[in-house]
C-alpha cells in the first residue's frame, strides 16, 4: 500500500504531468502524419527522455505511443493513409465510412475503443504481470534460454508471410548482437580493432536509423500521388458511441483480449493484432458483406486491439526482459539506461516503479479522449503540414538525439548504416522486427545459453532436465516444426 | 532496388562462412567447452544455410523474379538525387561538424534537403536557421549535450 502511494507521487507530480501533455501532443502529431510511426515515436523521444528520470521518461514513451496509434487512424479516414501500420488494417473501411457521409463515427469509434482497448490491455497487464512474475523468480538460466528462443521463434512465425526472410533478419540482429565485449567469455569480438565497437553497436543510435532514418529515406523516394483531404467540416465524433458500444460489446471483448495476447507475444505489435481482429471481425459477423463498403464494426473491434497490444506488449517486456513489440524493444533500452533492469525482480525490489508505471497507462488512457478530440479539430491542419519541410528537421533531430546519447560522431555514423541497411531489407520483403528482437536478446541468449552449457557439462540433455524448461523446450521446437508439418498435410489434403 | 532472392542468398552465404572461419581464431577458454566463438559461429552457420535456401528458391523464381527490378523512383533524377541527399546529409555532418560546429553544419544540411524536396530558397534559409537554432537551444542549452562549436568556438556561449 506504501508502495502504491509512492507510486501515485511519482506520476502524479507537477513535471510528469507536463512531460505526459507534451508527449501526448507529440504521439497525437507523430500518429497523425502519414509516413512518422508510433515506433518513431518512441525513437525520438529517448534521447530526450535520456535526460529524464526514470518514470517520467517512461510517462512520455507510454503516453506518446498510445496517442499515436489511436491518431493514426486521422489520416486513414480523412486521406486513406494510414497514419502509422496500426491504422492500415481499416483504413480503406474508414475510408469509404468518410464517403458515405460518416467520418464523424469512424473517427469516434477509434478513439473510444482504442482507448477501451488500451484500459483492458492495462488491466490485463495489472492483473498477469505480477503472477508471472512470481513465478519467473524460480526460473535458472535453463527456463531462461527456452523463454527466449521461444520469443524469438513466435516472432517469426507470426510476423512473417515467409519465414526464412525472417530467420535471417533474426540471425544478422543476433550477430550485430554478439559485436563487442560483452559476452561471457569477455573477449572483443568483431571489433575490428575499433574502440567504440568494444561496447557493441549501440542499440538507440541502431534504433533511432531503423525505425526513423529508414522513414526519411521511404518519403525521399516516395512517388504516390499527391493525397487529397476530404474538405467537408467534422462534427460530434462522440454521438452513437454509447449506442455501438451496447451493439457491439462482443466485439470490443474479443479485439481486446486478441490484441492484448497478440502484443503480449514477441515480435508481433499493434499493426499485426489489428490485422488480425479486423479478419476475425468480419468472419464471426452477423453482415460481413457490410465489410469494406464503410461498416464501423470491424473498426471497433480492430481499434480496440491495437492500442491494448501496446499495454500487452509491456507484460513480458517487464516480467521477463523480452519485448513483445519493437516499442518496447527500444523500451527495455531505455529500462537498462534508467537501471530499472527488466526482470522479475522489478516487482519485488521496486514494487513502486512497477504501480507507477500501471498507473501511467491508466491516465494515459483516460486522457486520450479529451486530447483525442482536440486533435480531431485541428486534424486538417495536421495533414497539411508541408512533409517536404518537416522531414529535413527529423533527419537534423535525429542526427542531434543520436550524438546525444554518448556524445560521438560513431553513434551518428551507426544510425545511418542502420537506416540503410533496414531500408534495402524492408525493401526486399525481409520483416525488420525480427532483427530488432535479435539485437536485444542477443545477449541474454547466449548468456544463458552459455551458463546452460557450463552447468550442464556441455550435454544438451540438460536443457529437458527441469519441467519448466522442458516445457517451454518443447513448445519452441512445435513452434518451429508445425506450422511447416501442418503446411505440408494440407497440401497433401487438397492435393 | 529489389533484388533476386539469390543475391542475398549469396550474400548472406558469404557472410556466414567468413565469421564462421573468422571465429575460429577466438581463444578457447581453459576447463570449458564453450569459448566465445560457439554461440557467433552457430549464428552465422544458421545464417549460412540461410543463404543457401535463399539461393535455392531465388533460383527457382527466376523467371518471375528478375536479378534486379528498378522502382519506379529510380527512373526519376529528383527522387534518386533526394535519396542520396538523405545519406550525404548524414555523412556530411559525421565530416565536418566537429570543425565547423553545429550551427553552421545544421542550416546547411536543412537548407540543401528543403531544396532538394521542393520548398522555395526563400522559406527554406529562413525555416533552416529557425529550426536549427530550436533543436541547438532544446540539446545544448537545456539538455546540456556538448554540441560541437567548430569555427564559431570563440564566440560560444
Amino acid at each position: 500500500m506504501e508502495a502504491l502511494a509512492t507510486a501515485f507521487t511519482m506520476v502524479f507530480e507537477p513535471h510528469t504531468i507536463v512531460v505526459m501533455l507534451g508527449a501526448s501532443l507529440f504521439g497525437l502529431f507523430v500518429g497523425a502524419v502519414p509516413g512518422l510511426t508510433a515506433t518513431m515515436a518512441t525513437a525520438l523521444l529517448v534521447p530526450v527522455t535520456f535526460f529524464m528520470p526514470p518514470i517520467t521518461a517512461i510517462a512520455a514513451i507510454v503516453t506518446a505511443t498510445a496517442m499515436a496509434i489511436f491518431s493514426g487512424d486521422i489520416p486513414g479516414c480523412l486521406l486513406r493513409m494510414p497514419g502509422t501500420p496500426a491504422s492500415a488494417a481499416y483504413t480503406d473501411e474508414s475510408y469509404a465510412m468518410t464517403r458515405k457521409g460518416q467520418a464523424e463515427l469512424a473517427l469516434g469509434a477509434g478513439l473510444v475503443f482504442s482507448a477501451i482497448g488500451g484500459l483492458f490491455g492495462t488491466a490485463v497487464l495489472i492483473a498477469s504481470a505480477p503472477v508471472l512474475a512470481d513465478f519467473a523468480l524460480r526460473f535458472s538460466s535453463f527456463e531462461y534460454f527456452w523463454l527466449v528462443l521461444l520469443g524469438l521463434s513466435c516472432a517469426i512465425v507470426i510476423t512473417s508471410e515467409r519465414p526464412l526472410k525472417g530467420i535471417v533478419s533474426l540471425l544478422l540482429g543476433l550477430l550485430v548482437a554478439c559485436v563487442g565485449l560483452d559476452n561471457p567469455a569477455g573477449f572483443p569480438r568483431f571489433t575490428f580493432g575499433s574502440t567504440e565497437l568494444m561496447g557493441g553497436v549501440g542499440l538507440i543510435p541502431m534504433m533511432i536509423g531503423m525505425f526513423a532514418v529508414s522513414e526519411i529515406l521511404r518519403y525521399a523516394v516516395e512517388t504516390g500521388p499527391k493525397l487529397v483531404i476530404d474538405t467537408r467540416p467534422i462534427g460530434n465524433v462522440m454521438r452513437g458511441m454509447w449506442e455501438l458500444l451496447k451493439k457491439y460489446p462482443m466485439q470490443v471483448l474479443r479485439g481486446s483480449t486478441l490484441g492484448t495476447l497478440v502484443g503480449a507475444l514477441p515480435g508481433a505489435g499493434a499493426d499485426i493484432a489489428a490485422w488480425m481482429s479486423y479478419g476475425i471481425s468480419k468472419k464471426f459477423s452477423k453482415e460481413p458483406e457490410k465489410f469494406g463498403t464503410g461498416h464501423v464494426e470491424g473498426i471497433v473491434e480492430s481499434g480496440a486491439a491495437n492500442n491494448s497490444a501496446l499495454a500487452g506488449a509491456w507484460i513480458p517486456a517487464l516480467v521477463f526482459g523480452i519485448p513483445g513489440d519493437s516499442i518496447t524493444a527500444i523500451v527495455i533500452g531505455v529500462l537498462y539506461m534508467k537501471n530499472m533492469n527488466p526482470g522479475p525482480t522489478l516487482f519485488t525490489q521496486n514494487p513502486q516503479n512497477i504501480y507507477a508505471v500501471y498507473l501511467l497507462f491508466i491516465v494515459a488512457n483516460l486522457i486520450m479522449v479529451p486530447l483525442g478530440l482536440l486533435c480531431i479539430k485541428v486534424a486538417k491542419r495536421i495533414l497539411t503540414v508541408p512533409r517536404e519541410i518537416l522531414m529535413p528537421v527529423i533527419l537534423l533531430f535525429c542526427i542531434v538525439g543520436t550524438f546525444a546519447i554518448n556524445n560521438t560522431p560513431f553513434d551518428v555514423g551507426v544510425m545511418l548504416v542502420a537506416g540503410l541497411l533496414a531500408y534495402v531489407l524492408e525493401a526486399n520483403g525481409f520483416p525488420i522486427a525480427p532483427a530488432i528482437l535479435g539485437v536485444v536478446l542477443g545477449e541474454m541468449l547466449e548468456e544463458n545459453f552459455v551458463t546452460s552449457m557450463i552447468k550442464s557439462d556441455g550435454s544438451l540433455l540438460a536443457f529437458f532436465g527441469r519441467p519448466i524448461a522442458a516445457t517451454l523446450g518443447a513448445l519452441t521446437l512445435a513452434a518451429w516444426f508445425l506450422p511447416p508439418i501442418i503446411r505440408r498435410l494440407r497440401t497433401l489434403a487438397g492435393a | 532496388m529489389k533484388f533476386n532472392d539469390a543475391v542475398f542468398g549469396a550474400i548472406f552465404l558469404v557472410l556466414g562462412l567468413a565469421i564462421v572461419v573468422h571465429v575460429q581464431s577466438f581463444p578457447a577458454i581453459p576447463g570449458q567447452q564453450v569459448g566465445p566463438a560457439l554461440f557467433p559461429g552457430l549464428v552465422a552457420a544458421g545464417l549460412a544455410v540461410c543463404g543457401v535456401l535463399l539461393i535455392a528458391s531465388g533460383l527457382r523464381h527466376r523467371s518471375s523474379q528478375p536479378w534486379f527490378v528498378a522502382e519506379a523512383w529510380t527512373r526519376s533524377t529528383r527522387h534518386v538525387a533526394g535519396f542520396a541527399a538523405v545519406v550525404a546529409a548524414v555523412a556530411f555532418y559525421i565530416a565536418f561538424a566537429n570543425t565547423l560546429g553545429f550551427l553552421v553544419v545544421g542550416p546547411l544540411i536543412l537548407f540543401g534537403l528543403f531544396v532538394m524536396f521542393g520548398v522555395r530558397p526563400a522559406t527554406a534559409a529562413l525555416v533552416a536557421v529557425v529550426a536549427t537554432l530550436v533543436i541547438w537551444y532544446a540539446f545544448y542549452k537545456l539538455l546540456r549535450v556538448p554540441l560541437p562549436w567548430g569555427v564559431l568556438t570563440k564566440f560560444a556561449f
